[in-house]
Order: C-alpha cells, then structure tokens, then sequence
C-alpha cells in the first residue's frame, strides 16, 4: 500500500499584528491511499488546520506536505486551486449545499469546475446521487430534504469529480446515530472505491470503528496513531 | 458555472429584488430628471426651433437670449438687406400682450409679428385655417396649446369644462380686436404662454407704441454664400450680432445653463439617485456577497479561481444593473408616452439612456469591485468553521 499523504515535521501558525498562534508544531504523519484515515483530539488541537493543508487550502509554515507526491508547499496559488479542484473532495459539517441549487446542481458544481458541460455535469450528478441512494431526490433543493439526505448529496458532491483524496470536518456530526452509521457506511460503500483516501475530521466516538487508524491530536502534535477504537495503540508519535 | 452565478442571484429574492429596486430608481430618477432638464432647455429655444428657414438671426449684439428683446429701430432692417451676400431680409416682431379673456380676466401671451409680404417665421404646422388668412383684418393665429388651454373660454358652467377657440372667435389684445383666423402647432416655450401670431404691422399696432419695436430681422443668404463670413460681413457693416440657428440656441441655452438654477437643481436630482443608487445597490450587493461567503468559500475551495469568481460576480451584477436600467429607462419612457400633452417638459435623446447606462454601468462596477475585493480576500477555511 503506497504512501498518499506525507506529512513530514509541519508547522502552521496564525498570525496577527500581536500574536502568533501555533496551530501544527511539526506533525508527522502519512496515510496510505486506499484509507480511511480519522483524526480526533480536543478543540482547537490542530485537526481541522491539518486537513486544510492537506486539502491545499492552507499552506504551512515550514516542513514537508507531500500529497500524491506534490509538494504542496512549492505550488503557487493558481497549481494549489487546479490541485483542489482535481484532487480533493469536501465533506462539511454543515453540509455547505447551495441553498437556491437543486441536489444535482449542487453535485454538479466540482465538476462544472473541472471543465465538464453543464449537461454532462449533471447528467454524473445524477449518476453518483443514485449511488448515495437519492435517485429521487436530484431535483430537490437543500431546504426539501433531512440532515442526513443532505449529507448524502454533499457526499456526491465529494466523489462526483473521482478524486483522490477526499477530506472531511465532522461529517456526522450533525446527524442522530442511526443517519450517522448509514453515512459512514456510505462511505464505506462508495467513497472507497478506486483506491481513495478518505482523511476524516471527527469528536463522534461512534464512527471511530469505520476508520483503518486513527491519529489523536492534541496541542498541534499527533500525539497516538492506533488501528481502530478497540485496538492498542501502534505507536506514539512524540 | 454562471448558471449557477444567476441562480445563486435569484435564489435570494429579497436581495435580488432589494438590488433590482435600487437600480431601477437610480435609473429612473437619472433618466426623468435629464429628460425634464433636456425638456426645459429645449422649451427655450423652441422658439427658434420652429423658425428652420433664415440662415441668420440678426439682433441688437447685447441679447443675450431668445427672450431678451432689445429691439432696434425699422430702419436697420433696410440696412441688413444692403448687406452684400443677403438674398432675402424680413422683420419679426417678438413681444408680449395682454389678452382680455371673455370672463373679464387676463392672460398674458406671446405675440409674434411676421413679415406682411412674405409671412415668414409662422408657425409650423396649421391645424386649422391658413397662414395667408393673417392678410384678413385683424387676423391672428393661436397656437394649439394656448387656443385649447389658457385661452379657451369658460363652460356655461363652472363644471362644464373650457371650450378651445375656434376660427371666427374674437380676441381683445391691448384694447384692440382680433379675429382667430388659424390654429396652429408651435413648440411650447420656456414660460409655456399662448403664441399668437399675427403681421408684424398688426403686432406693432396692438402693443404699446415704442421708437423701437424691430426684435429679430430674418436674413437667408444667397446661394453658395458663406455663412460665417455674411454674418461677420453684417457685423462689420451694421454693427448688428448675426447669428446661426445653432449659435442662437447655443447663446439662449447657454444664458439658461449660467444664469439660472435649472442645471444645479436638477444636478443635484441626477446627483442624489446616483449615490442612492450606490447607496442601495452597493450595500445590498455587499450584503448578499456577506450571505454568500460561506458559498463563495466553498467554490473557491472546490478549485474556483479568483477570477473564475469575479467574473460570477460581475455576471450578478450586470444581470441587475442591466434588468434594473432598463426597466428603470423604461418606466421614464412611459412617462414621457404618457406625459406627451401634459404641462411636463420631457425630452430625451439617445444621451439620456447612454449615460443612464453609464451611470449604472459604474454603479455595478463600483459595487462589484467592492465586493469582490471582499472575495478575493476570502480564506476558503471559512468553509470548515461551523
């Protein structure tokens, strides 16, 4: 199993006029392609500045991102949008639907970025909405459907455009246990395939036993990388 | 992607609607306040308007405008017929006269004397009667405006409405009798009174007796004659100010422009539905883009460029500042159907909509700078704070 994401001593810090705030203080790390990689930890341990450079939306400070084998740090703006646009899929906490697009618009929208017709685009939307089970539904706006049918559509939209790397903030969060289960086994069942990564940001103790391992952050370090919630630890990063 | 722009746009009918009424006024107060200041300064050359056929207006060199008459004495216009390059030279009368209307009351109206012989200067279209009936006693043509309005007799009643004159109707201007022998169509003026034209022996036997009663003298140069150079030649000879139609008119509006407040009035209505206009559309724009940040985020995490986005945005607010002038344009258009024999002095030529459509144009780019500005600027991590 190949490395997809290599993350090599790197540090994030947010700056203002008067402050320095450290995010990441030299993660170590590396998910394989294929996985579904979780990373868990308190607020404000650095989980969510990680994923957002590994999804190339942040860049870090110093140290090594190597994702797919580009150095994430020595692209410019322009390769940084190309990359997201190609590479990553997104999975928000809140959903993030367009709220005046239907389901199928809104899982269009990657793939109107990545040069597809607006026929075509919609023609794959609604291909991947019957795959996330909402065959019905790609003419529904946001606000007609539940949280959980929402996530589904929003899962779409992550996987409609085939990418690499799809990373995702919480994305059970906001749904009861039973809609939980069925999105992670959704996941499973779809977002896998073709070797994906999936890089998952989450609090919820009831999903940990989808993941392949799982990293503990705490203070910007990946602090314990176990293989499942029922397992011991296979090592701990310092 | 701009589908998706537009229905990002009309999905929020409040803002959408909020931007597109902020539009439509700044254009429509823009649009209306031009045309009525165009409408007014062309009431003040009406006058001259409707007098296409001398070449030169000839006049004492100290007027100013078309209603600033220092007349001269008869005799120059036989001087300005002396003047070599002149084909034809004719007197116009141009004053003002009481009329005493049949209920005992007052109007005050234009009378406009003509030359005997050859009638030049009447009004332009006749709706009833013909120019050469002048040549009857006391005859005098009304102008429609005046013969159905101000000077129209009182009903039998105070309801019943006013009753136009008529040919064979008899005025009393300054003591005098005049019989209505025409009617005709003349360009309202600037004061909007009746015009009454008539002989310009007639006018000036009607008004009080002056030494000097001679207003304009007409002058159509001889064929091949250089305008310029005639009006110049009649300057040097009989020290008098010839001007062309156009120059005339450029000299009254130019009085109206710098001596009165008509231009700074109305500029500052243009002026106010401009800013309202900024005011309403920018912060409502801004206001959406602020809603839209998250999406805005978002696109720009999914592999939307910087300008991939400002185009979407210039998209929205083309789609509004073009929906918005036009309906804005179209509204004063119907104005100007509806107002067309009403007191309102509307006028609007292709000017007018340009720079209604530069105004506005600037507006939504005005506004689209400033909220892309917010754009650009966006850290496409807002779209994993909750």
């Amino acid at each position: 199993m190949s490395a997809a994401i290599i993350c090599n001593s790197v540090s994030k810090s947010y700056r203002t006029e008067k402050t320095v705030t450290p995010a990441l203080r030299g993660v170590d790390l590396e998910v394989n392609e294929g996985e579904l990689f979780m990373l868990v930890g308190p607020s404000g341990c650095g989980k969510t500045t990680l994923i957002s450079v590994m999804a190339g939306i942040l860049t870090h400070d110093s140290g090594e991102c190597l994702v797919f084998g580009n150095d994430l740090k020595e692209m410019s703006e322009a390769e940084r949008t190309k990359y997201r646009g190609e590479t990553v899929g997104f999975v928000f906490q809140s959903y993030n639907l367009i709220p005046s697009l239907t389901a199928a618009e809104n899982v269009s929208i990657p793939l109107l970025l990545n040069g597809y017709s607006r026929k075509e685009a919609l023609q794959r939307a609604e291909e991947v909405l019957v795959q996330v089970g909402l065959g019905t539904r790609y003419r529904s706006l946001p606000t007609e459907l539940s949280g959980g049918q929402q996530q589904r559509v929003a899962i779409a939209r992550a996987l409609a455009h085939h990418p690499r790397l799809i990373v995702c903030d919480e994305p059970t969060s906001a749904l009861d246990h039973q809609t939980g289960m069925e999105v992670m086994e959704l996941f499973r069942a779809t977002a896998l395939k073709e070797q994906r990564t999936l890089v998952i940001v989450t609090h919820d103790a009831r999903i940990f036993e989808f993941a392949d391992r799982i990293a503990v952050m705490d203070d910007g370090l990946i602090t314990e990388i176990r293989k499942s919630t029922n397992q011991p630890p296979l090592h701990h990063a310092t | 992607m701009f589908l998706i722009a537009l229905k990002m746009l009309i999905g929020n009918r409040g803002k959408f609607f909020g931007m597109l009424f902020g539009v439509i006024l700044t254009a429509h107060i823009i649009t209306q306040q031009l045309s009525i200041f165009t409408g007014l300064m062309a009431r003040t050359i009406g006058f001259i308007n409707d007098m296409p056929l001398p070449d030169l207006w000839v006049m004492d060199p100290k007027v100013q405008f078309i209603d600033d008459l220092k007349p001269l004495q008869d005799t120059r216009l036989l001087q300005v017929r002396g003047v070599p390059g002149v084909d034809w030279a004719v007197p116009l009368y141009k004053g003002a006269i009481k009329a005493r209307l049949s209920n005992g009351t007052f109007q005050t109206c234009n009378i406009v004397g003509l030359d005997d012989a050859s009638l030049i200067g009447g009004p332009p279209r006749l709706l009833e009667g013909q120019l050469s009936d002048l040549r009857q006693a006391d005859a005098v043509i009304v102008d429609e405006a005046g013969a159905k309005g101000k000077l129209a007799k009182p009903g039998a009643t105070k309801q019943d409405p006013k009753v136009p004159l008529k040919i064979g109707d008899i005025l009393e201007l300054n003591d005098n009798r005049a019989v209505v022998v025409g009617i005709g169509r003349a360009t309202r003026t600037f004061q909007s009174q009746p015009v009454i034209y008539t002989t310009y022996s007639r006018a000036v036997r009607f008004v009080p007796r002056e030494r000097k009663l001679l207003s304009f003298v007409l002058v159509k140069a001889k064929a091949g004659e250089d305008i310029k150079q005639l009006a110049d030649r009649i300057f040097k000879e009989t020290g008098l100010a010839a001007y062309t139609q156009a120059q005339f008119k450029g000299l009254t509006i130019n009085y109206y422009v710098k001596n009165t407040g008509i231009p700074i009035n109305f500029g500052m209505a243009v002026g106010l539905g401009f800013l309202v206009g900024v005011a309403i559309v920018g912060q409502t724009f801004y206001s959406f883009i602020i809603d839209n940040m998250r999406y805005l985020g978002i696109l720009k995490a999914m592999g939307a460029s910087n300008g991939l986005l400002f185009t979407m945005i210039l998209l929205q607010t083309t789609v509004v500042g073009g929906l918005g002038c036009g309906i804005g344009m179209g509204i004063a258009s119907l104005t100007s159907i509806l107002s067309k024999n009403s007191e309102l002095a509307f006028l609007m030529p292709w000017q007018i909509p340009a720079l209604t459509v530069l105004a506005t144009g600037l507006i939504t780019l005005l506004t689209t700078m400033f909220s892309v500005w917010k754009v650009v600027r966006l850290e496409p991590g807002i779209v994993f704070r909750g």
